[in-house]
């Protein structure tokens, strides 16, 4: 019904007479919130008053959580009724280096069991760092007719098994993108499982992480009938004869993962090297991103060649090429915005990619080993080459094993729009090797200069002077990641009492106690959360904050499982974060909540 | 304490690179790999850049003393590189030369099969260990005799050409001078140190590898 006819009903009263005036609202507020998709706008929105409160969550289709921990399911379901598409991230990140436990929890059972009843529209799922069975795929499976995408990050706890009974039963499937995850080999040929019967919808498939051999001749058959495919990550057990047999049927593909990207055999085999890999390339005039190339014969490279004047995105960081190999491919991607690569490339390299890529974005150089050496094949050299010749740059992780503080400025300084700045100079406590003098000018430099920082890490010697910066610049800085740095606790107050928007704190290492921890007790409520492990907080200092801010659940545990979680006089880990339905009852013997 | 012969450095599989009898490839469980590698891109600081770093260090050192581990003690999860990242690098075995080759890790491929894979050849002590790894990893291969001392006798002819005329698979090797062989020639470090890839093939195949294999043999020995 329109305002105007409602108008009109009230006669010649001379006064509009709305009946149900909220109602009115809600609908017509309820429209327009269905073109709202930004969460934090979202949020604003839900806290006007209780009529936008109600609107906003009736149209919210799209619902993140952060940390599964902080919100019961059911709680999630029963605000949010329409939801079509969910994402959970579950362990904190510490987690990826072996300093969580095996069994800490994380576990998307819970989830899923409610989900399957609340959200019978369910068509995507996203989850990070979450422990997923088999039998969560089933529930998925058979829980969400229309179920469309599944993305799993660094996930574990699965395996083939289940993976077969997610693409078997759930026909409308368009996406399934495995990322790093830990997938169990059950021996089970799960692409024989997709339903063969006509064409697929499939969009998008990534199994790069996935150890165990796959059934090629299914996946080539898969291919072939999923004419809307773009999106093809292999894993390494493909190899680049198999890989030219799926591309000559894609050439629709705009993200390829290559697979091995070597040759099966060697020997006796003239007809390998007559293969045109150039011309298959070359015919999938639509490839904007390239990975894989997991145990790449480097004479195969140039075959990318024809891809590389459309590439934004390249990953080689599996790769262990050098830089001469490197630079006949790299110098055709002009238009290359995301490039990951191992340090075998040295500066060389490095200078390489500065001298082209003038619109990268990101960069991740990654060490193909990870010994505390004194030299290492990237530098300050390749670092303050990228700055220069790289000026849109915005995201940067650096793994090296020595650095200048004139080179950290010199970016600071020639990389302004820089996002996240993350530096791992692998030499622990390794101050500036030309002056001797620690790392503390060039972080600053970073938080001073780089006015949109939102993510910092920092390494390297480094005394509370950095943090005194972190502080006093780094009022944009949401994820702070903190190793074997820093003199005394006031390096840590000036980053609670500095850092208005942390949100994410993660410190390993570092002679942080107490006295510090009671500095953030005015924040620790806005943060997702806080991780401390070998530090010097104490288990009374834990108590104090547990006691202050009973909206925290502050877990103490020692990362051997050992129950206790001390380590000596001193907290073993530290992992703190905001809950709205209190301590999780899922937590492990060794884990104690204070 | 961590005993140092716990820190040394070695790339590997579950289980791998162990001193015990009980070599076999064990899988420890759901967590394949993850509890190995974490310990494995890690410390063999060399002496001199070790003390290096401590001089620079000793201006700023007050209250590390605590916290500081001794230079040779593992660090897990340092550098910050995922478990997973990790995992994959070590299956390379390549890159660095090391005075000791921590793995040996060698491509298998089998006639017939449309997958490759890499088996570290530091992970046994002997050819029957070899076969039994091989067996598991391509199930339909069934491995000819190797008698008593796990090698084939090759001063044999009989024995040989009864196994090479066999429908039986018959792993053979590319050794460090490019020459096909068969897998059982040489005694089994000798085996692993020349070995750089695998082909397990038809025995009726092979036939051609055996009259170089006995000479190579002949003069080795």
């Amino acid at each position: 019904m329109s305002l105007a006819g409602l108008a009109r009903d009230a006669g010649d009263a001379g006064d509009y007479f709305i009946p149900y005036p909220d109602q009115v609202l809600e609908n017509v507020l309820e429209n327009v919130l269905v073109f709202l998709k930004s969460r934090r706008d979202r949020n604003a929105v839900s806290l006007v008053c209780k009529s936008w409160y109600r609107a906003e969550a009736y149209t919210r289709s799209e619902v993140f959580i952060g940390n599964c921990y902080a919100v019961a399911p059911r709680r999630v379901t029963k605000r949010f009724a329409r939801v079509r598409s969910v994402t959970v991230k579950g362990k904190p990140r510490f987690a990826d280096f072996s300093l969580l436990p095996q069994d800490w929890g994380a576990h998307f059972t819970p989830w899923v069991a409610v989900m399957a009843t609340a959200y019978r529209a369910l068509e995507k799922i996203h989850l990070k760092r979450m422990s997923v069975t088999d039998d969560d795929l089933a529930v998925v499976a058979h829980s969400f007719p229309n179920f469309k995408e599944l993305v799993l990050v660094c996930c574990e706890g699965f395996g083939t098994g289940g993976l077969a009974v997610v693409v078997s039963e759930c026909r409308h499937l368009r996406v399934l993108e495995l990322i790093e995850d830990e997938v169990f080999d059950d021996e089970v040929d799960w692409i024989s499982c997709f339903p063969s019967d006509g064409p697929s919808n499939l969009e998008s498939l990534s199994f790069d992480c996935v150890e165990s051999p796959i059934n090629f001749e299914s996946l080539e058959k898969l291919v072939a009938r999923s004419p809307l495919l773009k999106k093809l990550r292999l894993n390494r057990h493909v190899s680049v004869q198999l890989l030219y047999r799926l591309l000559i049927r894609a050439p629709q593909l705009t993200h390829l993962g290559t697979g091995s990207f070597s040759p099966l055999e060697e020997s006796n085999n003239e007809n390998t090297r007559e293969t045109d890999y150039v011309s298959a390339f070359a015919a999938c005039r639509s490839i904007v991103g390239l990975s894989g190339f997991r145990e790449i014969a480097p004479e195969y490279l140039p075959a990318i060649i024809p891809v590389c004047a459309n590439l934004t995105s390249l990953n080689l960081s599996y790769a262990n090429i050098d830089a001469e190999q490197l630079k006949p491919v790299i110098r055709h991607c002009h238009k290359l915005q995301v490039f990951w690569v191992l340090d075998s490339i040295c500066d060389e390299g490095l200078q390489a990619v500065a001298a082209t890529c003038k619109d990268l974005r990101e960069l991740r150089v990654f060490p193909i080993d990870g010994a505390e050496n004194a030299e290492g094949p990237v530098s300050e050299v390749g670092l303050l080459a990228i700055s220069l010749g790289c000026r849109k740059l915005q995201s940067i992780l650096y793994f090296c094993q020595q650095m200048t503080n004139a080179a950290v400025v010199a970016m600071s300084k020639n990389c302004p729009d820089l996002v996240v700045f993350r530096l791992c100079i692998i030499g622990r406590y390794r101050p500036d090797h030309v002056t001797g003098e620690p790392m503390d000018e060039g972080f600053g430099a970073i938080v001073k200069n780089c006015k949109k920082l939102t993510r910092l890490a920092v390494s390297g010697l480094l005394t509370d002077m950095a943090f005194s910066y972190i502080g006093q610049y780094g009022k944009l800085v949401r994820t702070l990641s903190v190793a074997f740095a820093g003199d005394s606790d006031i390096g840590l107050k000036y980053v609670l009492e500095g850092c208005t928007n942390l949100q994410k704190l993660e410190i390993r290492d570092s002679p942080f106690g107490d006295s510090a921890l009671r500095s953030g007790l005015h924040h620790f409520s806005n943060m997702r959360f806080v991780w401390m492990s070998s530090c010097q907080v104490t288990q009374e200092g834990c108590l104090d904050v547990a006691r202050q801010l009973p909206r925290l659940v502050v877990e103490v545990f020692r990362r051997d499982e050992e129950e206790g979680g001390q380590r000596g006089d001193f907290v073993d880990t530290l992992y703190m974060y905001r809950s709205l339905d209190g301590p999780r009852a899922d937590a492990p013997l060794f884990v104690k909540i204070l | 304490m961590m005993h140092l012969k716990e820190t040394e450095l070695c790339l590997g599989l579950p289980g791998g690179g162990s001193e015990t009898a009980d070599t076999s490839l064990k899988v420890t469980g759901k967590r394949g790999y993850s509890q190995t590698v974490d310990l494995m891109l890690n410390l063999q600081t060399n002496d001199q850049s070790s003390s290096s770093a401590d001089d620079k260090n000793s201006a700023a050192n007050n209250n590390k003393d605590v916290i500081k581990p001794p230079a040779k003690a593992q660090v897990v999860g340092w550098p910050p590189v995922r478990n997973y990242r990790k995992n994959a690098m070590a299956q390379k075995g390549s890159g660095n030369d090391e005075k000791v080759a921590a793995a040996a890790f060698v491509k298998v491929s089998m006639d017939g099969a449309p997958y490759l894979r890499k088996v570290d050849l530091k992970l046994y002590e002997s050819y029957q260990q070899l076969s039994d790894a091989l067996a598991k990893m391509f199930s339909s291969f069934t491995m000819g005799d190797y008698g008593s001392q796990g090698m084939i006798d090759f001063m044999n002819e009989g024995k040989l050409m009864n196994l090479l005329n066999s429908s039986e698979y018959v792993p053979s090797y590319e050794d460090k001078d490019g020459d096909w062989m068969l897998v059982g020639d040489v005694p089994w470090q000798m085996f692993v140190d020349s070995c750089k890839r695998l082909r397990i093939m038809k025995g009726s195949d092979a036939i051609g590898l055996a009259p170089r294999a006995m000479e190579k043999c002949k003069n080795r020995c």
